[in-house]
């Protein structure tokens, strides 16, 4: 049970990620008909965000200590961040253990630009183009912003940690009479999800802007007749697209240390969540990704692969997503909550 | 009337001459090997990962080759040829031709990496090609060069299959391997842990994972440990909490993560988010090993790898006059002190470079003649040698442990143990080894 327990968690937290990711992508392709294979980069970007702040804040005055060596027998360089100058050690260093939370602050006015930027200097281009076209650019561009974070950052992955005060685990499972203990900052990553989830659906269905921008996925031409400048509002949508996938990127540094292609490795499986939830539906987009971050953290157990195993189905963690996407797609092909009418013309 | 001139036989048997000689200029002694230099200069091909997880990597063995090419024709301090025991090194190039130097990107995929070998050796006439990050590359391009005729002198390649059964004629590799990693790794670890252990194997699914792994598994059993279980993990795994969370429950006590690079650091954070290092199974503190450490990983993984045991071919706070050379050449030139992988192509490139001068030929097979069996000191290893059966070098391996206080960013793994190379030594023909033959050398051309 306790095994169960962690596995359903493991699940739920990865599917946080797919599901914020593949909630962009559909926020994307809904309102501008675009297939964005560069979501994966913007992913990446929003780690690296944190990445930077951290870079920054540890810019340091270098004072030379003669009563110590460097490896090469010279006087010792010490390295005192700006920071702890400025403010104290005390809380110098907390501003800098802080630096994950710190970042969102940073991720959502860069991540908005970056997104509007993306948009009006490249997409657009491309609106009326095949999506075979818009993959090829968005997918070319994925690339460029890869090599240009390697560039700058090299190759390893490079440690993020989150405060001091949420590094360790949590017994979840005293809660109900078992023992499991699940690490502080993956639930905290969960919860974070929900919020930013919710938030969305609630900026669409809540507010006058929302409601323009649904109407618009419903109809474009039609609000557009209307009057309403629906272009502006969908260069909108596309930025706070990005910054979803931005957020969701600083958050996952301190569970995995960021490195160039981590969105590479997320845009391939958040693009089957897509499929499975049904291009262009938003709940189905949550969905599918809890539902297939839970199957690929069971998938992974020993009872279960030795399951497999013995129906000669070795790795069945690495195929299971796609199995499922099979068989979603060939029963329910518009997917498990897609629409008539969406990619169908 | 014939139209036979004097001018006309001329021209036309410098013609037919200069026909029937081809044959014979490329059949020449000269070129009696593949890429035999011709010129002033000799080309070596650097095939190492410049792009893909392993890069950083990649970049520290391309600075250490600069290096070597830079010492090998006369510039800079010399590094380890002032210490080397063999002389044969005159600063002069090899054979008096000037080095000169092709690098290609591995991308650390077999077929790119053979690609580029390829191109290196065909189009660039590389006489020797050396480079690699990971085994799987490593035994690839190694199968290549045996078919293309020129020596390949291994990199970072630690699978007991590359001089194992995939071992190849004209394929040298210095660094040390699974094995060896095991044979120095149980003694600590039976030392600082007990007899009475658990262990639970998180294993990347490929070549390197899979020999290391039996060979950590061997090591420990050995010495009275119990193995739970050995779970495989795919090479492309980026989050391991679904392999970590059923370790908590498994009754193991000890987690050995054969995983390296990017693996290494999100598994073993992974392993110290679920807060198995904290925790007490079977009354025992529950430890974590990782058998194979690299400098570059263990700064990647940041606090976590504080305390963990593992091995390594080289690091560069060994206080022997070699490694003071190479990590004050290095250190100047680049600003921080070389990684294991630096080293170790470091060394190899100067190797392929004296075996070259005490032969007298860039020949492969006189080359590999001068590399079997040869026995050498004062490259950082103490003293070394390449064992002729397998072209495997036996030398004492390094047991580290990740800093507690480390002084520098650099400073993050301490040498515990330097094991004697009496200890982590096998048979040619031992179980792990088996299968496969050197065959010939193969000069090719």
């Amino acid at each position: 049970m306790d095994a169960i327990l962690l596995q359903i968690l493991n699940g739920l937290d990865k599917g946080s990620a797919y599901a914020l990711i593949a909630l962009g992508l559909t926020l994307i392709f809904g309102t501008l008909g675009v297939v964005n294979f560069a979501h994966g980069a913007l992913f990446m970007l929003g780690a690296f965000c944190a990445v930077s702040l951290q870079k920054l804040m540890s810019v340091s005055k270098i004072t030379i200590d003669p009563s110590q060596l460097d490896f090469l027998g010279n006087p010792l360089k010490v390295k005192t961040p700006y920071i702890v100058e400025w403010f104290g050690p005390n809380v110098g260093n907390v501003i800098i253990d802080w630096n994950v939370p710190l970042s969102i602050i940073v991720a959502i006015p860069v991540m908005l630009s970056i997104g509007y930027i993306m948009e009006r200097g490249l997409i657009k281009h491309f609106y009326k183009r095949p999506h075979a076209d818009q993959i090829l650019v968005t997918f070319g561009l994925a690339i460029v912003i890869q090599e240009l974070v390697k560039a700058n950052y090299g190759a390893n992955p490079i440690p993020t940690p989150a405060p001091d005060q949420f590094v360790g685990s949590f017994n979840v499972g005293a809660l109900i009479g078992l023992d499991a203990s699940y690490p502080y900052w993956r639930l905290i990553y969960f919860a974070f999800s929900a919020v930013i989830i919710s938030a969305v659906f609630a900026f669409l269905r809540f507010t006058t802007f929302g409601m323009v921008v649904r109407a618009g996925m419903a109809d474009r031409e039609t609000v557009g007749l209307l009057g309403i400048n629906i272009d502006r509002r969908f260069t909108i949508m596309f930025g706070i697209a990005a910054a979803v996938a931005g957020l969701a990127g600083v958050m996952y540094t301190p569970i995995n240390s960021p490195n160039y292609h981590m969105g590479m490795d997320f845009l391939v499986l958040s693009f089957v969540v897509v499929v499975v939830g049904g291009m262009g539906s938003l709940p189905g987009a949550v969905l599918a990704g809890f539902l297939l971050g839970i199957l690929e953290s069971f998938a992974s157990m020993n009872e279960v692969k030795g399951f497999f195993e013995m129906l000669y189905l070795p790795s069945i963690d690495q195929i299971i997503i796609y199995l499922v996407a099979i068989i979603v797609l060939l029963t329910r092909p518009r997917g498990l909550m897609g629409k008539a009418g969406v990619m169908e013309e | 009337m014939s139209k036979f001139t004097r001018r006309g036989l001329i021209k036309t048997s410098a013609t037919v001459g200069a026909g029937l000689a081809m044959p014979t200029f490329i059949t020449s002694p000269l070129a009696a090997y593949t890429n035999a230099p011709t010129g002033g200069s000799v080309t070596l091909g650097f095939n190492v990962p410049q792009s893909g997880p392993y890069a950083d990597e990649g970049a520290d063995e391309l600075r250490a080759y600069k290096l070597a090419v830079e010492h090998l024709n006369g510039g800079g301090d010399g590094g380890m040829m002032n210490t080397f025991s063999s002389k044969a090194l005159k600063g002069n190039g090899i054979l008096g031709k000037k080095v000169e130097y092709v690098t290609g990107d591995t991308q650390t995929k077999s077929d790119a990496a053979r690609a580029s070998a390829k191109s290196m050796i065909e189009k660039d006439g590389a006489v020797m090609i050396t480079g690699g990050s990971s085994s799987g590359v490593a035994i690839a391009v190694q199968g290549l060069c045996q078919e293309a005729g020129v020596i390949f002198m291994a990199g970072l390649t630690h699978s007991n299959d590359t001089t194992g059964k995939d071992k190849k004629a004209n394929g040298f590799r210095h660094f040390f391997n699974g094995y060896m990693s095991g044979a120095a790794l149980a003694p600590v670890l039976e030392a600082r842990y007990g007899k009475d252990r658990n262990a639970y194997h998180l294993t990347a699914d490929y070549t390197w994972g899979w020999t290391q792994q039996e060979s950590i598994q061997a090591a420990t059993e050995a010495k009275g440990w119990n193995t739970v279980n050995n779970v495989l993990t795919p090479l492309a795994t980026t989050d391991f909490s679904s392999y970590v969370a059923p370790v908590l429950n498994s009754g193991a006590d000890v987690l050995v993560l054969n995983h390296y690079g990017g693996n290494m650091i999100n598994s073993l954070t992974s392993a110290v988010q679920f807060g198995l290092r904290d925790k007490v199974v079977n009354n025992k503190n529950f430890e974590i090993v990782v058998p194979l450490y690299s400098r570059l990983m263990a700064r990647g993984a940041g606090e976590n790898v504080k305390g963990i045991f593992g091995s390594t071919n080289w690091h560069w706070s060994l206080s022997d006059e070699g490694t003071k050379a190479f990590v004050k050449s290095f250190g100047t030139k680049y600003g921080f002190p070389p990684s294991q992988a630096a080293h170790t192509t470091y060394v190899q490139t100067l190797l392929y470079a004296d075996a070259c001068e005490r032969a007298g030929t860039f020949n492969p097979c006189g080359v590999g003649e001068a590399l079997e069996g040869f026995k050498f000191d004062g490259m950082g290893n103490g003293p070394t040698e390449y064992r002729a059966e397998d072209h495997q070098c036996f030398k004492d391996v390094l047991v580290v442990k990740g800093k507690e206080n480390p002084t520098s960013e650099f400073d993050v793994l301490e040498v515990v143990e330097i094991t004697p190379r009496s200890q982590v030594e096998y048979a040619v023909d031992h179980p792990m080894f088996a299968g496969g033959a050197l065959g010939k050398c193969n000069p090719g051309a």
